[in-house]
């Protein structure tokens, strides 16, 4: 604590060689947990024997298998593909067997169910005899063939978000952008598996982030880093100055949650902000994770698919929290179990940090491509929840808004279902951060409404588009029915001009007709 | 000062003059509320109210001629839309709210009679005399015409499950319930 406040005025009283960096508006000091799970180095976990692969790990439709039950698969070799714009393709992170393809538990905040491969791992981890070739000459290469070979090898952002990266790094036609930003804020507390990576592969990092610079036909890369990570902030210095001919900025920015959203880094980087409904490249930034970074250059570089990433295990409630590189698909328990186990029985599990996390049901779930924490709190650790009281209207959730939004007003409208208010007041522009609901006296559910409400308006946005989708295909029917109708007339019409005797059969006229009145 | 008054003040005669006359002149004959309604019902026309048409229906509402509830698909959300629209109250507890549903074919029991896909407002099911039929999921709007006419019973309506992707975050329990 004393160490934390004499950096402060350290920093506040030397000004340093820093690049000017901004305040974002809003947010939290929250206290360090990064600890927890730093004073040991990144671990390997063993292989378990099952690993479950959901097809969705992604936003986007699911992936449609390529191997069928009893099939033998070598690591690295295609599993499901995924032809949605939106989706990632699938690859098997070890060699082995595939068991079949089921209804799995997920680790998703529904807790349903959804299809998935189980494949029987047979421990030799067989590298598979045609897997993706090292690209040569990268910076040579057309974009496009980058772009491919993120989406051949599954890529999507491993900050949370699942969104495909190779769709991430085609921004619309005719912007500009000048800047990429390299997200190594990490700023949940807990959660330390970027700071992690920093400190192992910090070149994969910068290489990823100059492929990707190149991709966009950026200027310049803008690595922000919080200052309570100084070994990750160190390495990536050292990793820096292979390259030091070109504008590559470390920058250390102040630990203040959520530094690390992708709006806010952006400001603190740039101080520009992006608007309201726009992306990032609206703004002439592009903005990734460490991990996506590091995921991308082994991909052009050494050929790999995303396979495995690095996992937090953190919590009181586990015995030896620590940084594990984990397979994709292995199972929580086998990952906790790898992490000496729990210490005592645990009242929660939680995916994700403890502000954005959600709760899983239970530990056979698998760590997907998107799973970055698993934290096991100890009993009093995150407190109790509190059963949730009035609003008082103190306002205390404004002032920590990173949105600027207005969460009580916001609150109001979501529970009076109010949702074209909500739309006027800018609801899609809610983070999710959880700072409201943290500040809030009344320990009301804040972003619970929220998502409540986000997902009720695009519900209803998709039930209006299948409703004009219908009113259209009703109007087609309509046409096609007058012109069978037209056609038969004629047809009649002809048949009785040569010869006036034959009929049409009755049964045809009748359901016709009944149609036509439909 | 004084120009700037006058002038004003003529302009916004004239204009209001020139609106008063292009309010008279372009008149539009149909009533907008009417076209409100219908953008709001579903849109399939699938007859369910006893009327020929979601624009029927819409026209039936707001002339009196029907009650704000007539449209089975539609459900709760929409009596509510439609209530605060036209203003009027109305008692929802007798509703039941239907969750989204599609029609199902089971195979066994399908003789290929052809009556259910004359039926379908949104031609959502596809098959051919004597040839089992199916219904193309992403069309069906879970209407339950072409259960109604199916001779030997085998179209059923069932709920759509919700997936990863359709689920929603469920609505809080209210805190002023909670605390009490």
């Amino acid at each position: 604590m004393w160490s934390e406040a004499l950096r402060r005025v350290w920093r506040r009283a030397v000004p340093t060689a820093h690049p000017k960096t901004w305040h974002f508006p809003g947010g939290l000091i929250l206290p360090d947990r990064k600890a927890l799970s730093t004073h040991t180095p990144l671990q390997s976990t063993p292989l378990s024997t099952h690993l479950y692969l959901p097809l969705r790990q992604h936003i986007g439709a699911a992936a449609t298998p390529v191997v069928t039950m009893g099939d033998y698969v070598y690591r690295e070799q295609l599993l499901a593909r995924c032809e949605d714009p939106l989706g990632a393709h699938l690859h098997a992170p070890t060699s082995g067997w595939i068991e079949g393809q089921v209804e799995m538990a997920v680790p998703h905040p529904s807790g349903l169910r959804a299809p998935g491969l189980i494949l029987q791992a047979d421990g030799l981890h067989q590298r598979t005899p045609s897997p993706l070739l090292p690209i040569e000459n990268p910076f040579n290469q057309p974009n496009a063939r980058l772009r491919e070979r993120m989406r051949e090898a599954g890529i999507v952002g491993l900050g949370g978000a699942g969104f495909p990266t190779d769709r991430k790094n085609h921004p619309p036609e005719g912007l500009v952008i000048d800047t990429l930003i390299v997200n190594g804020a990490e700023c949940e507390p807990y959660i330390s598996c970027d700071d992690l990576l920093m400190r192992t592969q910090p070149e994969a990092i910068l290489q990823g982030a100059r492929l990707i610079r190149h991709l966009l036909g950026a200027a310049r890369i803008l690595v922000g880093i919080e200052d309570n990570k100084p070994q990750a902030l160190a390495a990536m210095h050292q990793a820096r100055t292979q390259w030091p001919t070109e504008h590559i900025d470390i920058i250390t920015i102040p630990t203040r949650y959520p530094a690390g959203g992708e709006r806010q880094l952006i400001y603190t980087l740039t101080g520009r902000m992006v608007p309201s409904g726009r992306l990032p490249a609206h703004s002439g930034v592009g903005c990734h994770n460490v991990g996506t970074l590091a995921a991308i250059a082994q991909a052009v570089y050494a050929g790999q698919p995303l396979i495995s990433r690095i996992v937090t295990v953190s919590g009181h409630g586990v015995r030896q929290p620590g940084n594990f590189q984990v397979a994709i698909g292995t199972p929580v328990s086998a990952l906790i179990a790898a992490a000496g186990g729990y210490r005592e029985r645990a009242p929660r599990l939680i995916q994700g940090g403890p502000m954005m996390g959600f709760a899983l049901a239970h530990d056979q779930l698998p760590i997907i491509k998107t799973s970055n924490c698993i934290l096991v709190p100890g009993k009093e650790e995150l407190g109790h929840p509190r059963p949730a009281q009035a609003c008082i209207r103190c306002g205390a959730c404004q002032p920590v808004c990173p949105a600027q939004l207005l969460p009580q007003q916001l609150y109001w409208f979501a529970k009076a279902q109010d949702f074209a208010a909500l739309e006027d007041y800018h609801l899609f522009d809610c983070i999710e951060c959880g700072c409201c609901a943290y500040v809030c006296p009344s320990h009301i559910p804040l972003v619970q409404y929220y998502r409540f409400a986000k997902h009720s308006i695009r519900t209803q946005q998709q039930e209006r588009r299948s409703a004009a989708e219908a009113r259209q295909r009703y109007e087609h029917r309509q046409q096609r029915l007058q012109r069978e109708a037209q056609l038969k007339a004629q047809r009649r019409a002809k048949r009785k001009t040569p010869t006036p005797k034959p009929s049409p059969p009755a049964s045809k006229a009748s359901d016709n007709a009944h149609s036509d009145a439909h | 000062m004084i120009e700037a008054i006058i002038t004003l003040t003529t302009l916004g005669m004239l204009l209001g003059l020139l609106l008063g006359i292009a309010a008279k002149r372009f008149k539009v004959e149909k009533d907008p509320l009417v076209e409100e309604i219908e953008a709001l019902l579903p849109g399939s026309n699938c007859g369910q109210c006893g009327l020929a048409g979601c624009a029927i229906g819409a026209q039936a509402i707001v002339d009196g001629k029907a009650p704000i509830t007539l449209c089975p698909p539609g459900g709760k959300a929409l009596v509510r839309q439609l209530a605060d629209k036209l203003k009027v109250d109305v008692d929802m507890s007798s509703l039941a709210d239907k969750p989204p549903a599609f029609a199902r074919v089971r195979e066994e029991h399908c003789i290929g009679c052809t009556r259910c896909f004359k039926v379908c407002p949104t031609d959502a099911i596809i098959g051919a005399p004597k040839q089992i039929h199916s219904v193309l999921l992403n069309a069906c709007n879970g209407c339950g015409s072409c259960a109604e006419v199916c001779p030997t019973s085998c179209v059923e309506i069932d709920p759509v499950k919700p997936t990863l992707g359709t689920w929603c975050w469920p609505k809080p329990v209210s805190a002023e319930h909670s605390s009490r």
